[in-house]
């Protein structure tokens, strides 16, 4: 008998725990198709009222969007990544969580701290330029928005995690692009949420884009909904151009990690229908005719037909929406043209909660450079007035 | 260090041997006992208590809610950490060695520095970042970086680093207390380094930012930190044999910088030497001396020199003694600083 013989008759011993099989990984899987409500049976138990509300709040954020892009154009935003086809799931972002809860914006959600309660000028500072974040976070419970891609996921797990210990039942919803799934703080993120069975909720836009890559050369995922599985977190896909449907999902996922069931991921399929800021050129990148066909899939248009079709809406409400809108913008425009106060000696005062003596040196320095041209432009004044009798002060 | 014969000792003392690593642990216990919202997080700091047993026992004592085993990540640490603080907690995170930091750096950098200056002071983050640093310990690769040049060209975090058992503890409170988030850097050859202390009188510690002139002298200062301390006070040592009475600083927060206590010290002994591990070129070193030079140029007999870790990658283990600074390429730094030309007469210069 070899012993090769010997090894095949032997009977193996109990492969150790590690070798068993783990959870039945079917029930995390998104389904096929995204879900949709609108212009489907489900919109039937939908509540009026509700669509009703989220229809003006949609309005006011395609009037919020176009105000922001014609203020880039006037030069009183300094860039504006545009949410414009986006609306739905800013809106239902923004609208969807109680007020206790906390939202974790990227640079692009302005519109949902908006939709949240956030005054626009303020949501807007940072891209006005005069500070980087124009709010206290903890006062709205929205984070500052976050530049760097994915980087705001991690902590809005830390403060949904620290909420639970704490025994506080908040929610953090966390939004990111498609682009943003790439990085590897999404994936600490969700992997650390759930470990932790954290109460979080992941929105990934996916606007088709990040700049001008595509998503086909993003991800060879199914979906990045499935990106929750190999973490253990259910992935919902949604249809993000129907806001019913994004509420819907949002607000169930809500609801189940506010009951303790963990973290889930969704992904709202949307389009941006403008460049990625008002910097960039999409005609480097994308035909023109795949605009128009999204653009047929317009959320605002897609719930007005639902509406009007249900006997929801009528004419005048929709006059009603535009007008409180138009009324927004005015007011977002006045305010903006004004221009915003700055003071230089502000940049050394929330570096440390004590300056340091190099930062007490470099703010005198400072100081004396504002005084010397202070003094320099009264005497400029003063020759100029003595020269030509006319006083410009 | 000899230790007394017991009978000797006095009946009432409760001072005895403790390492820097038991100072560290007793800092954190002390500290998560008197603050609830402190709560250690990192890589194997629950059971194990930590690769260098700094978190020895903590999860036993406060639970694993208080000190946990995270996922193996150390941005997705860092930046979990940041959304505690925002939750009003104080995480004390614990990165197990130098290099494997860098992957939290987009956090530390973008978000750990910024986030006071970018709320204009609405959520600043009490966030302490230990990190064991430097080499002299046989590691492999990348176990042995002295990255503390990268944490001290950002601002919004101070740096510090004990050279001292009482410093370990002192120091770790004190960061862990304050409202900034510091990076706080454990220089992992001193860890077993032993002196008589007690946690029960510790050594108060003050506000961040004040250096300590741990050895006087007239002839020139040795401007060092953390690992590289000891060296110094050794060459000082090393040094009255040659007629030189050198005065040691102990930096212990890089970041504040304590120009005062610097600028005295050189200002009196008119000489100076930067002493550390970190390499030279864009080192720590070079903005002391430049921040030395600025300030004492007129009591100055020698150029500022430094003696630092070469220009090149963290050696293997089988070579590392070659690459840090030793005592005696401290003294050859000190027997370069210009003694033939000093015609001022200075009292003290050799």
């Amino acid at each position: 008998m070899t012993v090769l013989q010997q090894t095949a008759t032997s009977p193996r011993p109990v492969p150790p725990p590690a070798w068993r099989p783990r959870t039945d990984p079917a029930p995390l899987l998104p389904d096929r198709e995204p879900f949709r409500v609108l212009g489907t049976p489900a919109a039937r138990d939908a509540d009026p009222e509700l669509l009703k509300r989220l229809y003006a709040a949609l309005v006011r954020g395609r009037r919020y969007n176009t105000q922001a892009t014609a203020l880039t154009r006037q030069g009183r935003l300094a860039v504006y990544p545009s949410s414009t086809g986006q609306e739905a799931c800013e809106v239902a972002a923004g609208q969807v969580l109680a007020e206790r809860d906390w939202l974790f914006p990227s640079y692009r959600d302005t519109l949902a701290a908006v939709a949240r309660g956030l005054d626009p000028v303020q949501a807007l500072t940072l891209l006005r330029g005069d500070w980087h974040t124009g709010y206290d976070p903890r006062e709205h419970r929205v984070a500052p928005l976050s530049t760097p891609l994915a980087t705001q996921l991690p902590h809005a797990v830390g403060l949904a995690h620290a909420a639970r210990l704490k025994g506080d039942d908040v929610v953090a919803l966390a939004m990111v692009g498609d682009g943003g799934t790439s990085e590897g703080d999404f994936h600490e993120a969700l992997n650390f949420a759930a470990v932790w069975r954290a109460p979080v909720v992941f929105l990934v836009q996916n606007n088709g884009f990040a700049i001008s890559v595509p998503l086909a050369k993003q991800t060879a995922a199914p979906s990045l909904a499935h990106k929750g599985v190999g973490y253990g977190i259910p992935g919902r896909l949604v249809d993000g151009n129907d806001v019913a449907a994004v509420h819907t999902v949002l607000d169930e996922a809500v609801r189940r990690a506010r009951a303790g069931g963990g973290p889930t991921l969704v992904e709202a399929v949307t389009y941006r229908m403008e460049a990625h800021t008002n910097a960039d050129d999409a005609t480097r990148y994308r035909e023109a005719e795949e605009v128009e066909v999204w653009r047929a899939h317009d959320p605002i248009a897609l719930l007005e037909r639902a509406l009007r079709e249900a006997g929801h809406l009528g004419d005048e409400d929709v006059a009603a929406a535009r007008e409180a809108a138009e009324e927004m913008a005015a007011g977002l425009r006045a305010r903006m043209n004004e221009d915003p106060v700055t003071e230089p000696m502000d940049l050394f005062e929330h570096v440390y909660a004590r300056r340091t003596s190099q930062l007490r040196e470099q703010a005198e320095q400072l100081r004396a450079e504002l005084d010397a041209a202070e003094e320099t432009e009264q005497t400029e004044q003063t020759q100029h007035t003595e020269q030509t009798g006319e006083d410009h002060r | 260090m000899t230790t007394a014969p017991a009978a000797e000792k006095p009946a009432t003392t409760t001072r005895k041997p403790a390492t820097m690593a038991q100072a560290l642990n007793r800092a954190l216990r002390d500290a998560m006992a008197a603050d609830p919202a402190v709560h250690v997080l990192g890589e194997d700091v629950g059971a194990l208590g930590g690769v260098f047993r700094i978190t020895d026992g903590l999860t036993a004592e406060f639970g694993d809610d208080r000190c946990t085993d995270t996922p193996l990540a150390e941005a997705g640490i860092l930046g979990t950490a940041v959304g505690m603080a925002m939750y009003g907690l104080r995480p004390v995170v614990e990165m197990q060695f130098d290099a494997f930091a860098y992957p939290a750096f987009e956090q530390l950098l973008s978000h750990v520095a910024k986030m006071r200056n970018r709320t204009r002071g609405a959520m600043p983050l009490p966030i302490t970042v230990r990190v064991p640093y430097g080499g002299g310990i046989g590691g492999v690769e990348h176990h042995s970086d002295s990255s503390e040049a990268y944490y001290m060209a950002t601002p919004g975090l101070h740096v510090v680093t004990p050279s001292t058992v009482a410093d370990a503890y002192g120091l770790l409170r004190a960061s862990i207390d304050s409202d900034d988030p510091v990076v706080f850097l454990e220089p992992k050859r001193l860890y077993w380094s032993k002196a008589d202390w007690t946690p029960e009188s510790p050594e108060p510690v003050g506000p961040l930012g004040r250096a300590a002139v741990r050895r006087t002298g007239r002839s020139a200062t040795l401007i060092s930190y953390g690992p590289s301390v000891p060296v110094c006070l050794e060459a000082a040592e090393a040094a009255r044999e040659e007629g030189w009475e050198l005065e040691v600083v102990d930096l212990r927060t890089l970041v504040p910088f304590d120009d005062e206590t610097v600028t005295a010290s050189v200002r009196r002994t008119g000489r100076a030497v930067v002493v550390h591990e970190a390499t030279g070129f864009a080192g720590p070193g070079a903005e002391i001396a430049a921040r030395v030079t600025e300030r004492c140029f007129h009591h100055l007999e020698a150029p500022v020199l430094r003696v630092t870790g070469f220009d090149i990658p963290y050696p293997p283990p089988m070579l590392e003694k070659h690459h840090l600074p030793g005592v005696d390429r401290v003294l050859d730094a000190v027997a370069r600083l210009q003694w033939e030309a000093d015609f001022t007469g200075r009292e003290g210069a050799r």
